[in-house]
């Protein structure tokens, strides 16, 4: 293995390692931001007025009942005449590991936010807070340790997923598990996996920090 | 004042919880709604600052109808206190007891000085500041809890149940420290509670309620036990509400304190037995601080902590008849301890000059009492 590694041909050119990393992120990291923008604002409603939970909790199993190979698949064939350029390829992509991300995000949020002690909800509206300063000030940082939780279990999912992105023609570490498949080139092939493997747990621990420099200490003991 | 004008609260599927409510909490003084569950005591309070909007009916404030008024502001004039003291989990001691000045318009700084101040006046050393509430035992957070209400200099104070989360020793070390507090502020305040002697010790005024949200009597403490509206509230006030009575007797004015001799530990056995009374001997510290009484009868030697008898209560000179009865009846010797502010000796009583006490206090109605 290490000599795949050490030779200078898989670092340069549009094949890079480098660049493979690279692509690999933009696409986990644009696809979490959505799927942030969607979960997070839905987690919060549902968790603060307590509606919809049924619904919430529905939508959510049955996205991560989704198999993404067989959706992206058919996201291409579908968008493949809406669009011309690589976004007939990025737009399924996205699209898939967005709805693997949404679930852990929406679910953790309305759950730490639910979970927040109905003492500290009633002393905070018996004070004077009013309902937005209640969840604002009281049920949102109150329930920060799930909702942290929930990004990194979705940041996880979608790093390892986004190896499928190869699979319909764009970059990203899948690449190289797609073309060793192809060429019959098993160092290539595990390469790309153990450098998926380090890009997350990367990741997980950069999230891990994020969150305890982030959390009060009344919080996380 | 706060005053409640034919309060009523209907639910939806027909249970009334408030049934036709009038009543006057008085300026500056504790009013105490008491009652078993399902009584209504704590909807009545949560109408106050409208966190329950009562079905007809109105409730001033200092003259103005709540109804009339922003949410927000009207919950803002009123602390808040309840059972389990609902502290923000995030937020350390004086940034949780300062939300309440925040939410007035105080600047932080300002707030944050207010807080530290008033963690001293609830009885907590400036060093639990920086601690998160998980770090404070129920006690603690209770008076957390109260500090954070008194944040905002609020004129009224609502508390639900405030002392019934924490054990025995605790709740009444509560109690007196907040009896202490209340007659430095002279907050109007109203409290809830389902336990009678909490009523009694704390209530100027007690409302007591029957199941149905009914209000059986408003009265004072003294006045619900010796004049119960009717049965209901005479069974609620208990059974042993003679001697509970005697809690609003003074002691001072009616009984004869006799000098007791004392000996300080070490002193040989036989010695004592020269200066006793009889076969118990109280023993002191070198502050006539009393420790506990001996019995010579099973003494030889000098005498040793070991050797102390502890069960004898004390009782201070201004304190009730019902303490001075208590001490007479817990002394090994029969004779009751009395001390001063300072529980340096003062004396003692024998249990049936206390009787006495008692028979001519209540002979001459009570001390003077209707």
């Amino acid at each position: 293995m290490i000599p795949w590694f050490t030779d200078p041909q898989h670092w340069n050119g549009s094949d890079a390692i480098g660049l493979l990393i690279g692509q690999h992120l933009i696409y986990s990291a644009a696809a979490l931001a959505i799927a942030l923008l969607i979960g997070f604002p839905i987690g919060l409603y549902v968790g603060h007025t307590r509606r919809g939970v049924v619904i919430v909790a529905g939508t959510a199993n049955a996205l991560r009942s989704l198999p993404s190979l067989g959706l992206i698949v058919m996201l291409v064939i579908l968008f493949g005449p809406v669009f011309k350029s690589d976004l007939a390829y990025l737009v399924p992509c996205l699209i898939v590991l967005v709805l693997l991300a949404v679930p852990p995000i929406m679910t953790n949020t309305y759950a730490g936010i639910a979970a927040v002690d109905p003492a500290s909800v009633d002393a905070a509206r018996g004070m004077g807070y009013s309902p937005l300063g209640v969840l604002l000030h009281v049920e949102l940082p109150c329930a920060l340790p799930l909702i942290f939780s929930g990004i990194r279990s979705a940041a996880l999912q979608v790093i390892s997923t986004a190896t499928i992105a190869a699979y319909v023609s764009l970059g990203g570490l899948g690449r190289l598990i797609i073309d060793g498949l192809a060429q019959r080139d098993y160092y290539e092939m595990v390469a790309g996996a153990i450098l998926v493997g380090l890009l997350t747990l990367a990741v997980d621990l950069a999230i891990a920090l994020a969150s305890r420099l982030a959390l009060s200490r009344g919080l996380v003991r | 004042m706060i005053v409640f004008k034919n309060v009523t609260k209907r639910y939806d599927n027909g249970t009334i919880a408030v049934d036709d409510l009038s009543l006057e909490a008085p300026k500056g003084r504790i009013t105490i709604f008491v009652g078993p569950s399902g009584c209504g005591k704590t909807t009545s309070l949560r109408m106050i600052n409208r966190l329950i909007a009562p079905t007809s009916g109105s409730i001033l404030l200092d003259g103005q109808p709540t109804e009339a008024m922003n949410l927000a502001q009207l919950r803002r004039k009123i602390g808040y206190v309840i059972q389990h003291a609902g502290l923000f989990p995030h937020l350390n001691v004086v940034q949780n007891i300062a939300t309440t000045a925040r939410l007035k318009g105080i600047a932080k700084k300002q707030a944050l000085l207010i807080a530290s101040e008033l963690l001293e006046r609830v009885g907590l050393d400036l060093s639990f500041g920086n601690r998160y509430p998980w770090q404070l035992s129920g006690g603690q957070q209770q008076r957390v809890g109260v500090a954070r209400a008194l944040a905002s200099d609020p004129e009224f104070m609502l508390m639900d149940e405030p002392f019934s989360a924490v054990d025995p020793v605790v709740r009444h070390q509560l109690q007196e420290e907040f009896l202490r507090l209340q007659r430095d502020i002279g907050k109007t305040i109203i409290m809830v509670t389902h336990d009678i002697d909490e009523a009694l010790k704390l209530g100027d005024q007690v409302a007591v309620l029957r199941t149905g949200g009914v209000l059986a009597q408003v009265a004072s403490p003294k006045e619900l036990l010796s004049n119960p509206a009717d049965s209901f509230v005479a069974d609620f006030v208990g059974r042993d509400r003679g001697y509970r009575y005697l809690s609003f007797v003074d002691a001072a004015s009616s009984l004869a304190v006799m000098i007791e001799p004392v000996v300080a530990l070490g002193t040989e056995a036989a010695a004592a037995r020269i200066v006793a009374k009889d076969q118990w001997i109280l023993v002191v510290n070198a502050a006539a601080q009393p420790l506990g009484w001996v019995d010579l009868d099973r003494q030889s030697g000098p005498l040793r902590e070991s050797d102390l008898n502890l069960s004898g209560t004390l009782a201070s000179q201004d304190h009730s008849l019902r303490q001075v009865l208590d001490a007479a009846l817990s002394a090994p010797s029969g004779r009751g301890v009395i001390v001063d502010a300072g529980r340096v000796l003062a004396g003692s009583v024998r249990l049936s000059d206390v009787v006495a006490a008692i028979q001519s206090a209540k002979a001459a109605g009570w001390g003077g009492r209707p």
